[in-house]
């Protein structure tokens, strides 16, 4: 494997102008994605990671500001040209939106927005070749190629999210960005959906990048997790060590939101975390965890923590990762 | 937007005082609103400075100015000068004395066929959303006959066949013709309305129809009702202009139709009398887009679906 | 393994609505033959609109025949007895002849189904010649205005089409004599003021089909001033409605120029409401001609229309008002099925 990360953010910044001032959404994110490695981004909803995922593919709206690097394999997306930049989009990273109902165009049948990156970016491919390419898409997201014909509307949900992966996989990228790709379906399809993308990343070697609001699915199923909240990373490490032995007071938080199976305890006190995510643009002083945090100390409302070393390969930014490292 | 909670304990008030308290609030938010959006106070000065007029037109200029027999001296469609400022007519009329008496007239019957729109369209409406069984269906297939018979040709037919034209006659007739798209839009709202939980609430708790009706469904459905009703004045001014100029309005009521009727008459555009022609035309357009922009301001406002953007 | 297991797996996911090419197609056609259905309830609603509206007149409906003196006394009696009949026997005979056809006209003396049909080809001209100008403007219009929400080419022009939308369009007309025809100023007065075609030219022929644009260009212009702004107002809306949805997300994503995102997804999506209004609207337009017709002399509906309401003849009236309605409903039921075509969503 290669030393070039296939994706990686340099201290990503970005800012939306509103009405009411500046909105830093994301506030200096450093994360790298390999080749064949699977990483997570957990957070609740307004941290910043959707935002992250408009940033690789430079698809954020003009008012807003982004600084920093985005390198697809050694390339800065942010200072790309718009032709390098279309050839990048879906050739080199291609993203499976979240909500499949309205990704996809309602009045266009499946085959032809299957088509159409494939014609967009192999200018060799004939009609041919494109139906073929899009019957074994189909085939490999276990749909049956007759679905080309059909419509969105036809399609069930899970249906609709696998033609999405389908779309994604046309141009055989090497970054595959999932945007919340199981929100919005049920359990069972979410298990799937899953299970299908995971086994498409490692079998194709491709670097992919799963965001989720839901740390559990991403400590079974990813390599590595980063965890967000409020614009920043605030605990990055392998993804089962961060999910069984959570550092940071919200990951400890966001890993016990949801009852372990098995586990009694859990299920009589759910500890979910009182309050709401602090708004972007009004955040708190010093550690913007503070107003929420169980464990708060006086230090925290004036110090603002960067990350931190807190065992093998993690970090995490809390002042309480200092006493905590050397006991464990 | 989430903002940190600021809320202080309410002291005890009587729930008429939270009450109006909120409305205030409420009518302050949708007065900030409003006057954020440069289309709507533009719409806002227009239609104030055509109500000021209408209303001091008693003041402006006398009556007796508008009787033909009073005006046989003066030169019959003089072009614009000092003794007056818009020219005069083919009666010697001073036509800026007609054209601002002309604005109460179009004012009053837009007005006033609107109200009746709205109450027809509003209870059709609501009663077409709220009942399920065969009223409710009747109810709205007679909205969807009534959308397809052409407006104009149907005011037109419908005044000409009622024959003695009073300004109520135009009234009625502009009234009854006009609320089915009111209809169709209140019956949308009610439905979405009807499915809400806290009219589940009130049909458990032995609400009648019509206080199901009255008491929910109308508070929700009248910003839209009030926002469209606004666009229906624009719509029925300009249909009273074309009436009038079909000769079918009230011939003693001198509003702008009227007086492009008698232009037409007199040959003014083949005879280059653009005074004649030009300021009835200009105002009957600046009053319509004044409605129109404050209901689509207001469309704006007060249904936030639509962006305030 | 894991992929085999997972393409296993989808055949639990339940399948709304099996995809099937003849499935689709017997869709519209149960579509087509619903809306068909509902456009006959239409018009039996109509028929009896039409046929009370005009029993509403005071008076001896057959007077108004006396002034016509190439109606012999024989006709008249036999005019004011259908006229005067009981209420259903009056409607057996209106079912037989809803468009009264063979009525007579009390303005000219002459079958209704004479003065309609010399008329209808200018009208449909006419309607022609507005709908298209108006639709390419308004469309294009909206399309840019949308698309570029907020830009200086926005603001410009859906003030200017606010504007035209709160003209009358016989105003306009008037204006467009007063500049064109009669001439003022640096204005030429090019373009004749009345009429549809130069007396003894066959329209066939091409000096025919020249004199009728030159007569037509005015008109035209007025009308379709109006409903280009119509046009242009809505497509901007629907655009500016499409501008937020995911699926325009997708295509900027996989690389696709802005253009093409517009053109390819953006406008077909956005187009439903406007094409439905288009139609709607020619069916408006043929009654909606009656003052621009009026003010041109243009010898269509429109002006039938207007001179039947001068000369009080209702039968002539009634036929009129029946050929608008019936347009109306027609177009009406085109337009869904447009919109059923287009939009796979609407036919299931």
């Amino acid at each position: 494997m290669s030393d070039v990360a296939a994706l990686e953010l340099r201290d990503v910044h970005v800012t939306y102008r509103t009405r009411e001032g500046p909105v830093p959404a994301v506030r200096g994110v450093d994360l790298s994605v390999f080749a064949g490695e699977v990483v997570g981004v957990a957070g609740e909803s307004g941290c910043g990671k959707s935002t992250i995922v408009s940033t690789i593919l430079r698809l954020f709206p003009a008012s807003a500001t982004v600084t920093g690097e985005v390198l697809l394999d050694g390339e800065n997306v942010l200072t790309m040209r718009w032709g390098r930049m279309r050839a990048v989009r879906w050739g080199v990273a291609s993203v499976v939106f979240q909500g499949a109902l309205h990704s996809l165009n309602p009045i266009q049948r499946i085959g032809t927005q299957l088509v159409e990156p494939i014609f967009l970016h192999d200018k060799l491919a004939t009609d041919n070749s494109a139906a073929t390419k899009v019957r074994t898409l189909l085939e490999q997201v276990g749909l049956p190629a007759r679905h080309a014909d059909a419509y969105p509307h036809q399609l069930s949900g899970g249906q609709k999210q696998r033609v999405m992966i389908a779309l994604a996989l046309a141009c055989d990228p090497q970054v595959l960005i999932c945007d919340e790709p199981t929100t919005a379906l049920d359990v069972m399809v979410q298990a799937q959906i899953l299970e299908l993308l995971i086994g498409i990343a490692r079998e194709r070697s491709m670097a992919m990048l799963l965001i989720s609001h839901d740390l559990s699915v991403l400590g079974t199923s990813c390599d590595r997790v980063a965890v967000m909240y409020a614009g920043r990373i605030i605990e990055h490490g392998p993804a089962r060590a961060v999910f069984d032995w959570p550092e940071h007071p919200y990951t400890r938080a966001l890993s016990s939101a949801f009852p372990t199976i098995g586990d009694a305890a859990s299920r009589y006190a759910p500890s979910g975390l009182p309050g709401d995510p602090p708004f972007p643009g009004d955040l708190p002083s010093g550690c913007p965890f503070h107003p929420r945090c169980p464990s708060a100390l006086p230090v925290c409302p004036t110090v603002d923590v960067k990350l931190l070393p807190a065992g093998p390969g993690r970090t995490a930014a809390c002042v309480l990762v200092d006493q905590s490292v050397p006991t464990r | 937007m989430r903002r940190a909670s600021t809320v202080t304990t309410p002291r005890k008030l009587s729930p008429y005082a939270i009450a109006r308290t909120r409305r205030k609030k409420s009518l302050q938010r949708f007065a900030q609103a409003f006057f954020g959006q440069p289309a709507g106070v533009i719409g806002l000065v227009i239609l104030s400075v055509f109500v000021l007029l209408a209303v001091s037109a008693p003041l402006l200029f006398d009556r007796e100015m508008l009787d033909i027999t009073k005006t046989l001296g003066n030169e019959s469609l003089e072009p614009p000068n000092g003794d007056f400022w818009l020219g005069t007519d083919e009666n010697g009329r001073s036509i800026l004395a007609v054209l601002v008496w002309g604005a109460r007239a179009s004012l009053v019957v837009g007005l006033a066929a609107s109200l009746i729109s709205m109450v027809l369209g509003t209870l059709i409406g609501i009663g077409s959303g709220h009942y399920t069984g065969l009223a409710g269906s009747a109810l709205q297939r007679l909205t969807d006959w009534f959308l397809v018979i052409p407006f104009i040709p149907l005011v037109v037919v419908l005044a000409a066949v009622l024959g003695q034209r009073g300004l109520g006659t135009i009234v009625l007739v502009l009234g009854v013709t006009s609320w089915p798209g009111t209809a169709r839009l209140v019956r949308a709202q009610t439905l979405s309305v009807e499915g809400r939980p806290y009219l589940e609430r009130a049909k458990v708790l032995g609400d009648s129809d019509w206080q199901q009706m009255t008491k929910h469904v109308l508070p929700n459905v009248m910003p839209l009702v009030i926002a469209n009703t606004t666009l229906t004045v624009a719509i029925v001014i300009l249909s009273e202009t074309t009436l009038a100029f079909l000769g079918l309005g009230d011939p003693f009521l001198d509003s702008w139709g009227t007086m492009l009727d008698k232009a037409t008459g007199a040959g003014a555009a083949s005879t280059g009398a653009w005074w004649y022609l030009l300021p009835p035309g200009i105002c009957v357009i600046l009053v319509v887009l004044a409605f129109t922009l404050i209901g689509r301001t207001l469309e704006v406002v007060l249904n936030p679906r639509l962006g305030s953007e | 393994m894991a992929v085999a297991a997972a393409v296993r797996a989808a055949d639990s996911d339940p399948e709304p609505q099996r995809p099937a090419r003849g499935g689709q197609q017997g869709g519209l056609g149960r579509f087509i033959g619903y809306r068909l259905v509902a456009g006959l309830g239409t018009l039996v609603f109509v028929l009896l609109f039409n046929f009370f509206l005009f029993r509403m007149l005071p008076g001896d409906p057959a007077a108004r025949y006396r002034a016509v003196k190439s109606i012999s006394p024989a006709d008249l009696a036999k005019i004011r007895d259908e006229l005067t009949a009981p209420l259903p026997q009056q409607f057996v005979a209106y079912l037989k002849d809803p468009l009264a056809l063979d009525g007579i006209s009390s303005w000219k003396g002459q079958p209704v189904w004479d003065l309609v049909q010399g008329r209808a080809w200018p009208t449909l001209v006419l309607l022609g010649a507005t709908t298209i100008v108006a639709v390419v403007i308004g469309v294009w219009i909206g399309i840019k205005a949308g698309w570029n929400r907020g830009s200086r080419f926005d603001k410009v022009s859906t003030a200017v089409t606010l504007l035209f939308y709160a003209t009358p369009e016989f105003w306009l007309g008037l204006l467009l004599i007063l500049l064109f025809s009669t001439g003022i100023g640096f204005f030429p007065g090019i373009f004749p003021s009345g009429g549809v075609i130069d007396s003894g030219i066959d329209p066939l022929s091409f000096e025919g089909i020249t004199s009728i644009a030159d007569h037509t260009v005015l008109p035209a212009v007025a009308l379709a001033a109006v409903y280009l702004a119509e046009y242009s107002l809505i497509m901007r809306a629907s655009m500016v409605d499409e501008l937020g949805q995911d699926y325009l997300m997708t295509a900027r994503a996989k690389g696709m120029m802005d253009h093409m995102v517009r053109r390819r997804h953006a406008v077909p999506n956005a187009s439903l409401p406007t094409i439905t209004l288009i139609f709607l609207n020619i069916g408006f337009i043929i009654g909606g001609a009656i003052t621009v017709e009026t003010v041109f002399s243009y010898p269509g509906l429109g002006l039938l229309t207007f001179e039947a309401v001068s000369e009080q003849d209702y039968v002539l009236m009634q036929a009129l008002f029946l050929v608008f309605t019936m347009s109306v409903i027609v177009f009406n039921i085109i337009a869904d099925i447009v919109i059923a075509v287009i939009d796979p969503r609407i036919r299931t």
